[in-house]
């Protein structure tokens, strides 16, 4: 038991690794059977109905050309496929999505960290700040478009401050112009999310024996020395982890940027997404075995990334976690 | 000398900075609480000022409307079958894939992992498609059934280890004292796992109040609509009452702010524990 709690506090990675059920002497019988079945049923039944079959049927309807009316009948084969590939609005929304995956690992990840380690210190009230700062992340998304449309309006209160300070060049229209809108966006995701690294990364240090860093200390290394040499390298899994959930998200980003960039702003502002072409060309557009086939393309494009990721990027956890112990 | 006592003592600029980043996080929610209780001349004139004098009409006019109300309701029952729904479901597979010992276990649990790795968003046109078949477009079950099948993923990882960590003794003592499995599942497992079951029951109580993709696609008939969808149409329709749209904005996200903060460590015990595997 020691040695798996040992490298549980070394490694802490392997995010999909099932945990090793306890062998049982005999064989199962026919009443445990029934228990496993009813137990397990109505949550595999729900699952595979709701989440499996719909990823299903979006293979089989993006083969036809369909409005959702009665069953599909116009079989197309690869066209919409060839479509959504050859399409240049489905080129810009992927090349933004690749941008929202670069920066939000690169603007969070730094930002996170240093604020985890600031934090991590002796603070009093620290059980509050640990609330505060994930407010963002718990209020809807709908509700932080809003507020944020709101807020970088033209004539909004960014601006209204900005001005008030005698900063009018840096008045901009924030959410409309198409050189900016994209790092605006940045900025409100950061806003939003990077508590959610902050308290994760906060949690990985917790688990850091202090011994380390009070040896690290007595042998003269400066409080920035031990936060680099052991600090960061314990932390490697957890920071791992957060960047699978960070790209995983960018890569479906869809409510923020529907409610800004639909609602308030032209959609034309170079904020589109995967998902918000997917919705637009798909659902609104009545097209839905088109929309189907853009969800096929999301799919993949998520799937091998997050493969991609955990086979050379979560695998060393995986594989410290096997050899740690010893 | 001088590094130790920076390490331990939290000086002024760790103060300043945890200042700063508190004010930078709450800063548009407050904006958003305080502006609510302004005019629209107000806001127009100065859009970063304070309310001068306090006007309570706005969150009053919320509150008296019908439609506040209506939606609250919506996203109350949703958000609550859902959160019991998938605690049940969820504590249930769980405590098969933790302490049962069968072929298929892996694969059942892999299914489920799989599920963390895609949000609805993948699956939402032909999920639309499903539900209007099942005649449950425009209806609560169709957003609260979706809802439970896509957090099930998130509630089983987070309960598995929770439910293997309950002692082996104890499900020996009580099938000496003739506990059938399930008679332990009910009395010993259930009591044992609630401080699990809330974590997992508040994510999804929080995820399900602050859900649009799903109810965007199921719900078009205002009598249905949930409050992140009654943010939306409410900001549309009062586009130029922006006071009245931040009174309404701030109000509905009262509930989500609430569950969190009172169980604020559980939640970020349960996913950081879900993170370590």
């Amino acid at each position: 038991m020691s040695l798996t709690t040992d490298s549980r506090v070394r490694d802490g990675g392997g995010v999909t690794a099932p945990p090793p059920a306890r062998p049982r002497r005999r064989g199962i019988g026919w009443a445990q059977r029934l228990e496993i079945a009813v137990l397990s049923g109505p949550a595999v039944l729900m699952f595979v109905g709701f989440v499996i079959t719909p990823v299903l049927l979006a293979g089989y309807y993006g083969f036809y050309r369909w409005k959702g009316f009665g069953p599909p009948t116009n079989f197309v084969g690869f066209d919409n496929y060839v479509t959504i590939l050859q399409d240049k609005l489905f080129h810009e929304a992927l090349w933004h999505n690749a941008q929202i995956v670069v920066l939000s690992l690169v603007l969070q990840g730094p930002i996170a960290l240093v604020f985890a380690l600031l934090l991590n210190q002796k603070l009093r009230g620290q059980s509050i700040i640990r609330v505060l700062i994930f407010v963002p992340y718990v209020i809807s998304e709908v509700i932080v478009g809003t507020a944020w449309a709101l807020l970088l309006q033209t004539e909004g209160a960014v601006n209204g401050i900005l001005r008030s300070i005698g900063l009018d060049g840096l008045a901009k229209d924030w959410l409309a112009n198409p050189s900016i809108a994209i790092w605006t966006l940045m900025l409100i995701l950061t806003w939003k999310y990077v508590g959610f690294a902050v308290i994760l990364f906060l949690a990985g240090m917790q688990n850091i024996p202090e011994e380390l860093s009070e040896a690290a200390a007595m042998d003269g290394a400066s409080y920035w020395q031990t936060q680099w040499r052991i600090t960061l390298p314990l932390l490697g899994p957890t920071i791992r982890i957060w960047g699978f959930l960070s790209i995983i998200g960018a890569l479906q980003l869809f409510d923020l940027v529907y409610i800004i960039w639909g609602q308030y702003v032209a959609s034309t502002a170079g904020t589109s997404t995967m998902a918000t072409y997917m919705v637009s060309e798909g659902r609104n557009a009545g097209n839905y075995g088109y929309g189907n086939a853009v969800a096929v393309v999301l799919f993949f494009i998520s799937m091998i990334i997050a493969l991609v990721y955990q086979r050379f990027v979560l695998r060393r956890d995986t594989q410290g976690a096997l050899t740690g112990g010893r | 000398m001088a590094t130790a006592t920076h390490a331990r003592r939290g000086n002024p600029v760790v103060y300043a900075a945890a200042l700063a980043l508190i004010g930078v996080m709450l800063g548009p929610v407050v904006y958003i609480i305080i502006g609510g209780f302004r005019t629209n001349s107000q806001i127009t004139t100065d859009p970063a000022g304070l309310p001068d004098p306090w006007q309570f009409g706005n969150y009053a006019d919320v509150l008296t409307g019908d439609t506040f109300w209506l939606q609250v309701t919506n996203s109350t029952i949703v958000a609550v079958i859902t959160t019991a729904g998938v605690v049940a479901l969820g504590v249930m597979a769980s405590y098969v894939l933790a302490r049962y010992h069968f072929r298929g276990r892996g694969a059942m649990y892999a299914l489920f992992a799989a599920g963390l790795m895609f949000p609805p968003t993948v699956a939402i046109t032909p999920l639309y498609v499903l539900i209007k078949n099942l005649g449950l477009v425009n209806t609560l079950p169709g957003i609260i059934l979706p809802q439970i099948a896509f957090t099930l993923p998130t509630t089983v990882i987070i309960l598995v280890p929770f439910l293997q960590a309950i002692p082996k003794e104890l499900e020996e003592a009580a099938a000496i004292d003739r506990c059938s499995r399930l008679g332990f599942f009910w009395r010993m497992v259930l009591p044992l796992s609630v401080p699990g079951l809330i974590t997992v029951g508040i994510l999804a109580f929080v995820n399900s109040w602050n859900s649009y993709l799903l109810p965007l696609f199921i719900l078009n008939d205002q009598e249905a609509f949930t409050l992140p969808l009654g943010v939306q149409a409410f900001a549309s329709q009062y586009s130029v009452d922006t006071a009245k749209v931040l009174a309404f904005t701030s109000l509905s996200m009262i509930p989500a702010l609430v569950f969190f903060s009172l169980f604020e460590r559980r939640i970020v015990g349960g996913l950081t524990g879900a993170v370590k595997g």
